[in-house]
């Protein structure tokens, strides 16, 4: 067995990579983060006939400036002694603005093969790529390959075990005569390289590369490090500070991707046989999935097929999972109890983990279905457009048309919600949906409304409860709209974005997308859940004196009395009430079970029920008015642990979860007061 | 004149773009140079667009397609 060959798999969003990265890896693999960032980068291992390798998918780049965080990674993971061999994967069908990524990679000096994907969509256009004179041009192998009909995959991963060092004599066949004979230059740079500039850029690269020679650099590529430094790359400048002056008074960088779209132009001129014959299916789809009319009414139809699909397919198979999870409850319950288990550790074990980690467990198949149909419009190429369809009525609240897709799907559960923001680039972008998503009312506090709205409002409960969204869907504007007001103008990321191709989605990559997301929420949100499932059961089970059989002993009620004073300027200074409260954190709906315990009523959702709650609560003082409140209130304060938890994960700050935690308290807080208060001046 | 002042399906040279610099360099990467040709594809009254350049479909928003200056080319360019 030889040794390990590592691969980093690099291209341009939307060219293929992850499909084709897919293609030989399968779900085997390892998703990491870089320290400290959202960007991720993809691990798994393969074998070829005699050879290991590991291969590294990268985020999709555009270029390798330092100008975003993906890039810079990218850049400096290429540059270490982890990557061997490049596979710069390029939508074929593309291959103009696919080219000045690869121009790139190979002056970085470590091998490159070129796979040029989506061969079949080239083929079926009526384009023909020379593929004896691209290389020639390039000076690196170029391999046709189609990740969706997993043909070429043996010959590149061939090419890559063939081509682990790089070629040292390249034959480059340019024709380039006449600039050669025209350039006063003193290299004959046109037989080393594939890219060479004109005179003015190579003699100053000389220049840079003499200076980093007497600064006492030792390079295993000066020409890389000077294109950079003549680019006034600031990550560059920082590792290498050496003086410049009279060599780069300006930066000359569009000087520097000028002259490498004129290559590829020359390059486009003698590869491309045909050019594409047929219009593109996209630009006839385009016409009705992004006009000016028609593009809104479709994006939301199809939005809200997605919601039809996640929540009564969801909820459906939800219901089959709660009384799965109910039997399995009651299973244990027999068990333990047959086995003589100690009664607290019957109740921790039931009451606490099984319900509490359970609980959340209930919300896998919404959240399930809901990646499923979001990797399906992403992997079809249409959600670039739902953002080009959004951008305009976003942009008045300072977000991306993207910011659209978090907010709607915070309706169904907040938690694929705040996931779903990691499709936005920007980091602030981000901050701000994930601080507006849980106002969107879930799906979770609907039984609250439900109770209290038929309790308290008759034949008026559905306007009751349907008001609920709308105050949501407010403040969260509102919200936005505050933050929007503060943020300087430039600090607004416009929108700017890629229209791929249709196409029809592989199963592969989505199944594997939602396996990930799953894995995800199963292991990170979980472990959080079960500490908080644990935590809630102590503190409502115990008191000063061990555990305890009235819940009105416990250090739950404790908190509840001590916090009860805040609550009331909103008419709910109940202690029982500030612990429901507390009991929601668990899972939003839990507000109603633990109203039943803690005021002992039966069989909350009945009419007996309901009444008898109304009679206790009457004795209490509680009238319409403090009902409206609690329920704005259940709307508005923090989400549940699940939420807070990928809170966390998303945003991997823990200030700002707890900035989020605190404003969304306020705000409920804040919102019940004025309604409680503004309310008792008309009763 | 305007990138989101021209008209579906007309061609245009880029002349000029008032942007950022990390905005500018991000559309230079991705192939929109001084010079380069593209294709109105659509426009929206917001003032985002889309274009066709180098082979691929670009939106933009608003304040993109307002800071690029733009000449109309013929048809037949």
């Amino acid at each position: 067995m030889e040794e390990e060959l590592r691969v980093g798999f690099v291209g341009n969003p939307n060219c293929g990579k992850t499909t084709l990265f897919n293609a030989y890896t399968g779900a085997r693999l390892k998703v990491a983060n870089w320290p400290g960032v959202t960007v991720e980068k993809k691990e798994g291992a393969m074998k070829y006939h005699n050879h290991r390798f590991k291969l590294v998918d990268l985020p999709g780049i555009y270029s390798l400036t330092s100008y975003t965080m993906e890039e810079k990674l990218s850049r400096e993971f290429i540059l270490s002694d982890e990557v061997d061999v490049i596979v710069n994967v390029a939508d074929a069908s593309a291959l103009e603005r696919n080219l000045y990524l690869t121009l790139q990679l190979i002056e970085l000096g470590k091998p490159v093969i070129l796979a040029l994907n989506m061969m079949d969509i080239v083929e079926e256009r009526g384009m023909e790529i020379d593929l004896h004179r691209l290389p020639e041009m390039l000076g690196v192998p170029c391999i046709p390959v189609s990740a969706r009909h997993k043909t070429g995959l043996e010959i590149l991963m061939h090419t890559v075990a063939h081509h682990k060092t790089k070629c040292q004599d390249i034959n480059f066949i340019h024709q380039h005569k006449e600039l050669e004979e025209k350039s006063k230059h003193i290299h004959a740079h046109h037989k080393e390289y594939a890219m060479v500039y004109s005179d003015e850029i190579e003699d100053k690269l000389d220049e840079i590369t003499e200076r980093l020679k007497q600064a006492g650099y030792t390079l295993s590529n000066y020409r890389w490090y000077a294109l950079k430094l003549l680019e006034k790359d600031s990550e560059i400048i920082k590792q290498y500070p050496i003086d410049l002056e009279g060599i780069v008074d300006q930066s000359y960088e569009t000087e520097i991707i000028n002259q490498k779209y004129d290559f590829i132009d020359e390059i486009m001129e003698e590869c491309l046989v045909n050019k594409a014959k047929k219009a593109a299916a996209t630009d006839r789809i385009d016409r009705i999935l992004t006009h000016s009319i028609w593009g809104l009414p479709v994006f939301l139809g199809i939005m809200a097929v997605v919601f039809f699909l996640t929540f009564t397919i969801g909820d459906w198979l939800k219901g089959g999972f709660e009384s799965g999870l109910s039997f399995f409850s009651d299973t244990v319950f027999d068990l333990l109890t047959k086995a003589k288990t100690a009664q607290w550790l019957i109740s921790l074990i039931v009451d606490g983990i099984i319900a509490g980690v359970g609980g959340i467990l209930t919300f896998l198949p919404n959240i399930i279905i809901l990646f499923l149909a979001l990797a399906f419009l992403e992997d079809s190429g249409y959600m670039s457009r739902a953002a080009y369809v959004m951008d305009g009525l976003m942009e008045k609240l300072g977000l991306s048309g993207r910011a659209f897709i978090p907010m709607i799907l915070g309706f169904g559960c907040s938690v694929p919600a705040v996931m779903a923001s990691r499709a936005l680039e920007d980091m602030r972008d981000r901050r701000k949906v994930v601080l507006i998503t849980p106002f969107m009312s879930c799906s979770a506090r609907l039984p609250i409304y439900v109770l209290f709205s038929q309790m308290f409002f008759g034949k008026f409960a559905i306007i009751a409860a349907f008001s609920m969204y709308l105050i949501g869907l407010a403040v969260g504007i509102l919200t936005a709209f505050v933050i929007n007001r503060f943020q300087k103008k430039g600090e607004i990321s416009p929108l700017l974005i890629e229209l791929p191709e249709y196409k029809t989605p592989n199963m592969r990559t989505i199944f594997i997308y939602v396996w990930d997301k799953v894995k995800d929420y199963l292991t990170k949100a979980g472990t959080t859940i079960f500490i908080a499932s644990i935590l809630i059961w102590f503190l409502l089970n115990f008191g000063p004196h061990g555990m305890i059989k009235e819940m009105s002993e416990s250090f739950g009620a404790g908190i509840g009395k001590a916090l009860t004073p805040i609550l009331v300027p909103a008419g709910l200074g109940l202690w029982q009430i500030v612990l429901a409260l507390i009991s929601g954190l668990a899972a939003k709906e839990v507000v109603v079970s633990s109203f039943s315990v803690l005021f002992g009523i039966a069989n909350i959702n009945s009419v007996s029920g309901m009444n008898g709650l109304i009679d206790v609560l009457s004795g209490y003082d509680f009238g319409a008015l403090n009902a409206y409140a609690f329920m704005v209130f259940c709307l508005l304060y923090t989400p549940c642990v699940a939420t807070i938890a990928v809170i966390k994960r998303e945003l991997k700050s823990v200030k700002w979860t707890i900035i989020s935690v605190l404003y969304q308290l306020f705000i409920a807080w804040f919102f019940a007061v004025l309604i409680y208060q503004i309310g008792r001046i008309f009763c | 004149m305007m990138l989101r002042e021209g008209e579906k399906n007309h061609s245009y040279r880029v002349e000029q773009m008032n942007l950022p610099q990390a905005t500018r360099i991000r559309l230079e990467a991705l192939g929109l140079t001084n010079g380069t040709k593209m294709e109105l594809l659509n426009r929206k009254r917001s003032g985002s667009v889309i274009i066709r350049i180098r082979g691929t479909r670009l939106a933009f928003g608003k304040q993109i397609a307002e800071a690029i200056l733009v000449s109309e080319l013929d048809i037949q360019e």
